[in-house]
């Protein structure tokens, strides 16, 4: 049997979860290195699944027969034999890149979160918050983990699901301390915030409940024996062994997109997000926005595209519109925002649109580019997002009037600040441009008008960040900013690495693109679609 | 040689990284560091252009690739330069002129405690600007594109405690946005015209795609060039540019970034000239930019608004110009070349006057500084002679040239191009002469500054004269070097071709014209500022001047309806997600399960909200579960 390396990388921070949680009350700091540990020994791991993945194998296998299909490392066991359930992992590109992402951003997540969840004097000794904290981040990345690796829908239904249970603990458990409405106002707006995030994602999951058992009860019926494979379905459908109606097809697909939809999220079933990033500490919202919710995203690619081709070519209008919407209207909220955090959580939600926006262009330059913005967005939002959680636990409030002159006090972090938000406005030479840019050319190329229009994204980003610096950061010093500390040497180890990959991607994508490029290949070839021709066709032959 | 390229643009941009992350211990070197690695740049512009002269007209382009940038599926792009003598002549500007005002900034900025960082930001621009004349495609010209209007943020924003200042720099960014929106999608449209942006293939086969298609492609450049280079309808932003140190406004705003937009039409010759429909958008833009710009530059009392104003203008002929198609490609680039001669010293002496007079913009408080600053008033003096076109200095030459192209376009338009290129000479003789004459001439008009010291204006230091002095030799003897056998053209007319066009006027009855309106212009200003005293508040005006000192009341314009606008958008946006778009999707889930009330439930504590959601997960997988065996 070969080394179970996928099993391994989302089995470490799941042990690591537990060990974290058990250490005792009193060694709080001992709990915080522990889980550390844990989350770079997963980062260690995702980076072994990085070099044994072999970029080039993707295309050889399907192109010689699709015995082994796209997946790689791939393990499987029969695991819930009476309904067909089985415990199937398998990386492609744009998976192992994603899981690399997860696990690259964890440790920044902890290290960011590093006092978050202190405990306060006045709770008893027994009180274990700290080691909750970190054991339930670590929670969510082996669940992340796993769903980018599980090629059995149910196994990753399962995770998708579960996933809510610590993200609901850590939006409601643990708050930044900025408390315009008191402490118990906070602490009120925490858990609304936290139900809210769980009751649509639960919405959405038991809708895709119903259309997982549908595709299980279509499978069964056509095929002889029920399944949840991916691999089996895309085969059989090739086969023509598996032959599902068009209206099958759409509800099943329509029963997906939804849940994926909510968690990615997009507009309308955007409004959990806000609550949720603006409620949770910066780290956790980091953890929502870079981490979690690019399962949605991503699952729209593995699963929508790959098991219901011509469903996803028939929704592909009505979700375009809505891309552009959550772009402009994501936009347009942000800049109506008087709270940095929300502000974040609203462009995240016009950057999502762009995401979805490549995905359904059905373009070789637009999937490149959502799988690309997927971990660029990643990156940026990581860096605007965890400087103003420092920024807002200096001051200890959330709302931008409350800012002011900030750069005169802390250069180097009002400096951060603006580099994160120049990735987030998508400036050449920071990573997201690159990946923003294969967006809108993807779209354009298939849709003119809607690339046009989406272009206006560009313009509405660089409103809301340049307000937001302009408001924050520029202009007479004021009273409560005066003596606020710059960075410390633990805050910088955060921001400096992830703005010096911000430049690295920007410069030099090449590495992270010549993974995901056979991966989207095969993906677009599952729907069988190519990309449009250039009207002066023999541009390259005469030269 | 090749490789010398690559340098070029790295030097500066290792002096940016080194200075903006170098920390305090840089403070004190950190500008000579900076003006060194300027320097550097410059001397290998110059050993690559003496390489050029090495080699006849059609074999001096250099092409590099340095590394494969975004290769993904049919979508190529590139780091890879292009040098030929278009991109030599810009890099010779920026870094020349960049480098004389590296130095500048030396004696400028000496007492400012962030000196090290401003020097770090120029650096930033060189490298940036240098990016975008030297790519040899278009999404790394965008690179460089939105690099210099970075800088240009970044500088304008550089006080950044005076709200004033942060206003101007968000406002450049955001005009300039829109125009980049233009050029994104142009480089989307050639992508899926010819399947590359590339210059040479583009640019060779621009033919074989469709008239529509090239318009379309030259209307979004035109856009683009309306951005950067402050031209109608993108205009606003450069008076506020002014906020920025004046060394910025020398460097970025008059001499080399607002001249980009010319680069790009220029560089795009082959699109426009297919094109026809946008040249004539193109010279539309140039003639009302080079009234509008004159007309602002009359009404201003600051006197770097004035020359922002001016600069707008200037920009408008060499639009103009370019918009002429082969006509004009050559004498756009000149006049931006001895443009950003004596553009240039006229905005360092008017940093210079500032440096003395506690930093007063206003002209209406200057007043008989000639004989207290000797070296400023004689170097502003030539760069104002230049840019009316005196005989014989630079500014006679390359303007001259384009109000000949002009009319030498033909028909009608031809008429109304040129009567329009005339007509601003008039206005430019007019307004210089009225800031030569209210900063040098008349009575003392000092005032106090606002802690009450009266100024005592003196010369300034060396490290500010010495670049005065060399770019006053370049305002008057640029334009003549230029045209003596033609040099000139005959040095860029393989890059970007040339015609003669049919002027329905010879050549010497446009430059008799010239003169006698040069004269007018400057026969009104002497009657209006130099034979009366000057007051020291401005009377209220005629409503054209009321109307020009606020920009012709365009930022009004946009104030009401995009400001205005914008808000009442947003506001209402706000509150229709909370109420609305909110309301409705908890309310059809509700509806649906009941589950609004649940959710109020739920927020009783937290103990039994996690438990019953939790019990609720349970129950619909047990639920599921049980399904499935009924199925």
């Amino acid at each position: 049997m070969a080394f179970p390396l996928l099993t391994l990388t989302a089995a470490i921070p799941a042990v690591g979860a537990v060990a974290t949680a058990a250490v005792p009350a009193g060694r709080r700091t001992a709990a915080k290195w522990l889980a550390l540990a844990f989350s770079l020994a997963t980062l260690a791991l995702a980076a072994v699944q990085l070099v044994r993945f072999d970029p080039g194998g993707t295309s050889q296998a399907s192109s010689s027969g699709g015995a082994k299909g796209p997946f790689q490392l791939t393990e499987s066991h029969a695991w819930i034999a009476d309904f067909g359930v089985r415990y199937e992992l398998g990386v492609d590109g744009i998976a192992v890149v994603l899981i690399a992402l997860a696990a690259l951003l964890i440790p920044f997540i902890m290290l960011a979160g590093w006092h978050d969840a202190d405990p306060l004097e006045t709770r008893s000794s027994r009180w274990r918050p700290t080691q909750g904290f970190f054991a339930l981040i670590l929670m969510v990345e082996a669940m992340v983990v796993i769903s980018f690796e599980a090629t059995d829908v149910f196994l990753f239904y399962i995770f998708f699901e579960a996933m809510l249970i610590p993200m609901y603990f850590l939006i409601g458990g643990f708050g930044d301390g900025a408390a315009e409405h008191g402490e118990a106002g906070a602490a009120a707006q925490r858990s609304y915030a936290a139900v809210k995030f769980l009751l649509y994602n639960l919405v959405g999951g038991l809708i895709m409940l119903a259309a997982v058992i549908g595709l299980y009860a279509v499978t069964a019926d056509q095929l002889g024996t029920g399944t949840f494979s991916l691999q089996e379905i895309v085969q059989a459908r090739a086969a023509g062994k598996l032959d599902i109606a068009t209206t099958t097809e759409r509800a099943l697909f329509l029963g997906f997109f939804f849940a994926f939809a909510v968690k990615a999220p997009l507009w309308p079933l955007h409004t959990w997000l806000p609550n949720a990033m603006g409620e949770a500490t910066a780290p956790v919202a980091v953890l929502i926005t870079a981490v979690v919710d690019k399962v949605g995203t991503f699952a729209m690619l593995r699963f929508c595209l790959q098991l219901f081709p011509e469903a996803s070519k028939w929704a592909t209008p009505v979700i375009v519109v809505l891309s552009l919407i959550s772009i402009l209207y994501g936009a347009l909220l942000a800049v109506g925002q008087r709270d940095i955090k929300r502000l974040v959580a609203y462009a995240s939600i016009s950057h999502f649109g762009f995401i979805v926006l490549g995905i359904f262009a059905m373009t070789s330059q637009g999937q490149s580019g959502a799988t690309l913005y997927m971990v660029n967005h990643g990156v940026s939002t990581a860096a605007l997002m965890l400087v103003a959680g420092f920024l807002i636990s200096r001051r200890g409030s959330r709302l931008i009037a409350d800012y002011g002159g900030v750069q005169k006090v802390a250069p180097v972090l009002a400096g951060t600040f603006l580099v994160g938000g120049l990735a987030t406005l998508s400036l050449p030479g920071l990573a997201p441009f690159v990946s923003e840019f294969l967006v809108l050319v993807g779209t354009f190329s298939r849709y003119p008008v809607a690339g046009g229009i989406a272009t206006l994204g560009i313009v509405l980003a660089a409103l809301y960040v340049l307000v937001l610096y302009q408001r924050t950061m520029t202009g007479p010093v004021k009273e409560e900013v005066r003596g606020m500390p710059d960075l410390r040497a633990r805050e910088l180890a955060v921001v400096a690495p992830l703005i010096a990959l911000l430049l690295f991607l920007g410069v030099y994508p090449k590495p992270v693109t010549e993974i995901l490029d056979p991966a989207v290949r095969h993906t677009m070839s599952q729907v069988h679609q190519a990309d449009p021709k250039p009207d002066v066709n023999d541009v390259e032959a005469a030269k | 040689m090749e490789n010398l390229i690559g340098l070029l643009v790295l030097a500066p941009l290792l002096g940016a990284g080194v200075l903006l992350c170098g920390g305090r211990r840089l403070d004190r070197s950190g500008p000579w560091l900076g003006t060194l690695l300027a320097a550097v740049s410059f001397a290998l512009g110059v050993v690559l252009f003496a390489d050029m002269l090495g080699k006849g007209g059609e074999e001096r382009a250099l092409d590099v690739t340095v590394f494969q940038w975004v290769p993904v599926g049919g979508f190529r792009a590139d780091v890879g330069f292009h040098l030929d003598q278009l991109s030599m002549t810009f890099v010779l500007l920026i870094t020349g002129v960049g480098s004389l005002i590296h130095l500048y900034s030396v004696g400028y900025m000496a007492h400012d405690e962030r000196k090290r960082r401003f020097f770090g930001y120029l650096n930033l621009f060189l490298a940036a600007m240098l990016l975008l004349v030297l790519a040899d495609n278009y999404l790394l010209l965008y690179v460089g594109w939105e690099g210099v209007g970075l800088a240009s943020y970044l500088l304008i924003g550089f006080w950044q405690h005076k709200p004033s200042a942060a206003t101007a720099a968000k406002k450049a960014f955001l005009v300039n946005r829109v125009g980049d929106m233009g050029l994104s999608i142009a480089i989307m449209l050639l992508f899926t015209t010819f399947g590359t942006f590339a210059f040479d293939p583009v640019l060779t086969r621009a033919t074989d795609a469709g008239e529509g298609k090239l318009t379309a492609v030259a209307l979004m450049l035109l856009l683009a060039a309306c951005g950067k280079s402050a031209q109608v309808p993108l205009q606003s932003w450069l008076g506020d540019a002014m906020e920025g140190p004046t060394p910025v406004s020398a460097l970025i705003h008059a001499a080399t970034m607002v001249t980009a937009g010319v680069y790009l039409i220029t560089r795009s010759g082959a699109v426009f000239d297919a094109a026809p429909d946008a040249q004539t958008a193109v010279v539309t833009v140039g003639a009302v930019t080079l009234l509008f710009g004159a007309i602002v530059g009359c009404a201003k009392d600051d006197i770097k608004k004035a020359l922002a104003g001016s600069t707008m203008s200037q920009i408008g002929y060499m639009i103009l110009a370019a918009g002429l198609g082969p006509i004009g490609y050559v004498f756009a680039i000149m006049h931006l070349v001895t443009h950003g001669f004596f553009k240039a010293g006229l905005f360092l002496g008017a940093g210079s006057v500032m440096h003395g007079m506690n930093d007063e913009v206003d002209m209406r408080r200057y007043g008989g500084l000639r004989t207290y600053m000797p070296v400023t008033f004689v170097t502003f003096g030539l760069g104002y002679l230049a840019i009316i076109g005196f005989p014989g200095l630079s500014g006679f030459f390359s303007k001259d040239k384009i109000i000949e192209a002009a009319f030498a376009k033909g028909g009608t338009e031809g008429w109304i191009l040129g009567g329009a290129a005339l007509l601003g000479a008039a206005i430019t003789a007019y307004y210089m002469t009225r800031v030569m004459l209210l900063t040098f001439f008349g009575e003392k008009r000092w005032q106090p500054d606002a802690e009450g010291e009266m100024p005592h204006p003196h010369e300034s230091p060396r490290t500010m004269t010495v670049p005065m002095i060399v770019l006053a030799f370049g305002s008057v003897f640029a334009g003549g070097l230029f045209s003596i056998n033609d040099t000139f053209l005959k040095w860029l007319e393989p890059v970007t071709g040339h015609e003669e066009g049919h002027s329905p006027v010879s050549a010497l009855t446009v430059t008799a014209a010239t003169m006698v309106v040069l004269v007018i212009g400057v026969a009104i200003a002497w009657a209006q500022y130099g034979r009366r005293p000057v007051p020291v508040t401005a009377p209220r005006g005629s409503l054209l001047t009321r109307a020009a000192r606020r920009d012709l009341l365009q930022d009004d314009f946009n104030h009401v309806v995009l400001v205005r606008g914008g808000e009442h958008l947003t506001r209402s946006l706000v509150y229709v997600d909370h109420s609305l778009v909110d309301g409705v999707v908890n309310g059809t889930a509700a509806s649906v399960g009941g589950l609004s009330g649940r959710m109020r439930k739920l927020q009783n504590g937290y103990a039994r909200s996690y438990a019953v959601s939790m019990f609720g997960g349970a129950a619909v997988l047990i639920a599921a579960t049980l399904l499935m065996r009924a199925v």
